[in-house]
């Protein structure tokens, strides 16, 4: 077959995602219009078929309540998610997530908030040994498995803004320019291996976890059937799903600490684990065994946070970039130093994180 | 002529420089420069440029004679199959810098990230060389076929633990050479690699270099050669030339 005619001046796009984050130490609000400008400077990181923010710090009225975001095409969607949030939750409000019409974000589904306490104890009764954190969980998969609406963002005093479309157009659409908070993370999508559709943009989330990734998770398929047998369910159709859900599983229920958890995620070689001291060897040959199933291979750098910290991680080769700086009580974590010099022009220090160690900022006490 | 990049988009600066350089302007100063991609990028003959700021991916790529000094850090894949020409980053550089590079010098002052150096390669009088004043991540020049890396771990932002340079240095590597300045942890070493000292015509060798790279930055040349260099060079012409026949 020959190649089309002057084939090499076609316009090609040449991207990968990009993803920008910041963190005040001293919960200091930023406004949302830092992130969304770090976030345009890495416009050509994506192609517009997925954008999105977490923000920590945006609902301190509501900071003892759950915030559900929920999507759905259809209102008939909406509801049916709605009467299973009644039986399991008091909702205390209920209202549209606050939008603008954007031009160029198409057919939106509908996006609404909740906020709620858990109802428990009129529940099922295999879900009453659980304990709230646990319920919650059990009622997001619940809705998202079994209603055409899905829970997008589910923690206290936070949430996550998503859908198709460049950042800078979702941050419009979502009116983010008019929120704070201490911590935000961003992300431009191209996707690669899975479709562009609003679920399946970055963030994902789960209480108050949040996580943004740029790369490829190769391990989706073990990972994906390994949280299965701990009843978390992927119903959003890409990989990076399975970070947030992980993460859940490794911190909040097996008590691993974050370090720990990036242990998991990205382990050390055999050969560098044969070379160490005989007690520290044997702990990470038993935590390979045990996690082997949760190991995420593939290309990454994610950002991820619990609402108390900012953490940055690579995969173990470093097969995608990150650069963090810092600048007073600011840390940014990005994809490109361009990014964060757009937002910050003097930084007391900046560096590429060694690939498979943590860079993990947390909050003063 | 001075440019000022400020929230300039990238397809519009390199509209600019691709103007005036074909109006006959050779010497651009280029401010405010944040993460504009293809700098220089395919450029013929003799230009200079002054970059104030931290240039975007993919800067000098397929370049082949301009001359580039950045003041400030450069982010991916600068030098990408550069084919002449001189890039001076007064800062640090991300991943892959140098790859495929086929003549050409570039200088990074400070630390570079992962597979820097990667399929370097030299025909005739095409010899690119690559001096790295701090310290690299892995696999710095792997799948070389020519040219040098100097590495000296120098000028690093990391600290004194971190070693020289990361895993898999000259994994695969089949031609050109790998000199580092002090002692390489033999488990950083690509697998059936090894150092040795160098000899004389190596020394002339890093000498040139390094005298255009302590001038460049105001760096004392013997102090940085007060050290012994060590070189890595490939076991074997043809690393990998039986993989895929029966045995």
């Amino acid at each position: 077959m020959k190649a089309p005619e002057r084939y090499y001046d076609f316009q090609k796009d040449i991207s990968g995602c990009g993803v920008f984050g910041v963190i005040n130490t001293k919960r200091e609000l930023i406004p949302g219009s830092m992130p969304i400008q770090a976030m345009c400077t890495m416009h050509d990181r994506g192609n517009g078929l997925g954008g999105g923010f977490a923000a920590y710090g945006i609902y301190p009225d509501h900071a003892d309540k759950y915030a559900f975001h929920l999507m759905s095409e259809t209102q008939d969607g909406l509801d049916k998610a709605e009467e299973l949030i009644k039986q399991f939750f008091v909702i205390h409000e209920s209202q549209p997530i606050p939008t603008k019409p954007t031009p160029v974000i198409k057919n939106p589904p509908i996006v609404w908030r909740f906020f709620l306490s858990p109802k428990q104890g009129t529940d099922r009764p295999m879900w009453r040994m659980n304990d709230e954190k646990d319920y919650v969980v059990n009622v997001i998969m619940h809705i998202n498995k079994k209603t055409p609406a899905f829970v997008f963002s589910s923690g206290k005093n936070m949430g996550a803004f998503k859908g198709v479309g460049f950042p800078e157009d979702i941050a419009e659409f979502f009116r983010l320019d008019e929120y704070k908070a201490y911590i935000w993370t961003g992300h431009n999508r191209f996707p690669t291996n899975t479709p562009g559709w609003w679920g399946g943009a970055h963030p994902f989330t789960l209480l108050d976890w949040s996580i943004v990734h740029n790369g490829e998770i190769s391990s989706y398929g073990i990972n994906r059937r390994y949280l299965c047998e701990h009843d978390y369910e992927c119903t959003l159709m890409t990989d990076t799903e399975v970070v947030a859900y992980e993460l859940d599983m490794l911190v909040r229920k097996h008590g691993l600490s974050l370090r720990m958890a990036s242990w998991v995620f990205a382990p050390p070689f055999w050969d560098e684990i044969d070379r160490m001291p005989e007690e520290q060897r044997k702990a990470f040959e038993a935590m390979r065994m045990v996690y082997g199933s949760a190991l995420l291979n593939g290309p990454f750098a994610i950002l991820v946070s619990d609402g108390n910290c900012l953490m940055g991680l690579n995969d173990r080769i470093k097969l995608r970039p990150l650069v963090i700086a810092e600048r007073g009580a600011n840390v940014f974590m990005s994809s490109e130093e361009s990014s964060i010099r757009d937002v910050c022009r003097e930084l007391d220090t900046v560096w590429a994180p060694k690939a498979g160690e943590p860079v993990i900022v947390k909050l003063e006490a | 002529m001075l440019l000022d990049a400020d929230n300039v988009y990238y397809r519009e600066l390199n509209k600019q420089i691709r103007a005036l350089v074909a109006k006959g302007e050779t010497e651009f100063e280029i401010i405010n420069v944040r993460g504009q991609r293809y700098i220089a990028d395919g450029l013929d003959g003799d230009i200079k440029f002054l970059i104030r700021g931290v240039p975007g991916q993919d800067m000098a790529a397929f370049m082949r004679g301009p001359s580039i000094r950045v003041e400030g850090n450069a982010q991916d894949g600068v030098a990408n199959t550069m084919d002449e020409g001189l890039v001076v980053v007064n800062g640090m550089a991300g991943d892959v810098v140098g790859y495929a590079m086929r003549g050409g010098k570039v200088l990074i002052r400070g630390d570079v990230g992962y597979r820097v150096g990667i399929h370097m390669k030299a025909y005739k009088e095409k010899f690119p060389v690559l001096v790295i004043g701090g310290k690299a991540g892995d696999f710095l020049g792997e799948y070389m076929a020519g040219g040098a890396i100097i590495l000296l771990g120098m000028f690093s932002g990391k600290s004194g633990d971190v070693p020289i340079c990361g895993r898999s240095l000259g994994t695969g590597m089949h031609g050109g050479v790998i000199y580092v300045r002090g002692e390489v942890p033999v488990e950083q070493l690509g697998p059936h690699l090894k150092t040795e000292p160098v000899d004389a015509e190596d020394m002339a060798l890093i000498r040139a270099n390094l005298e255009l790279f302590c001038k460049e930055f105001g760096v004392d040349l013997e102090s940085v050669l007060a050290e012994p260099f060590q070189r890595v060079k490939p076991f074997s012409h043809r690393p990998y030339g039986n993989l895929y026949v029966a045995c």
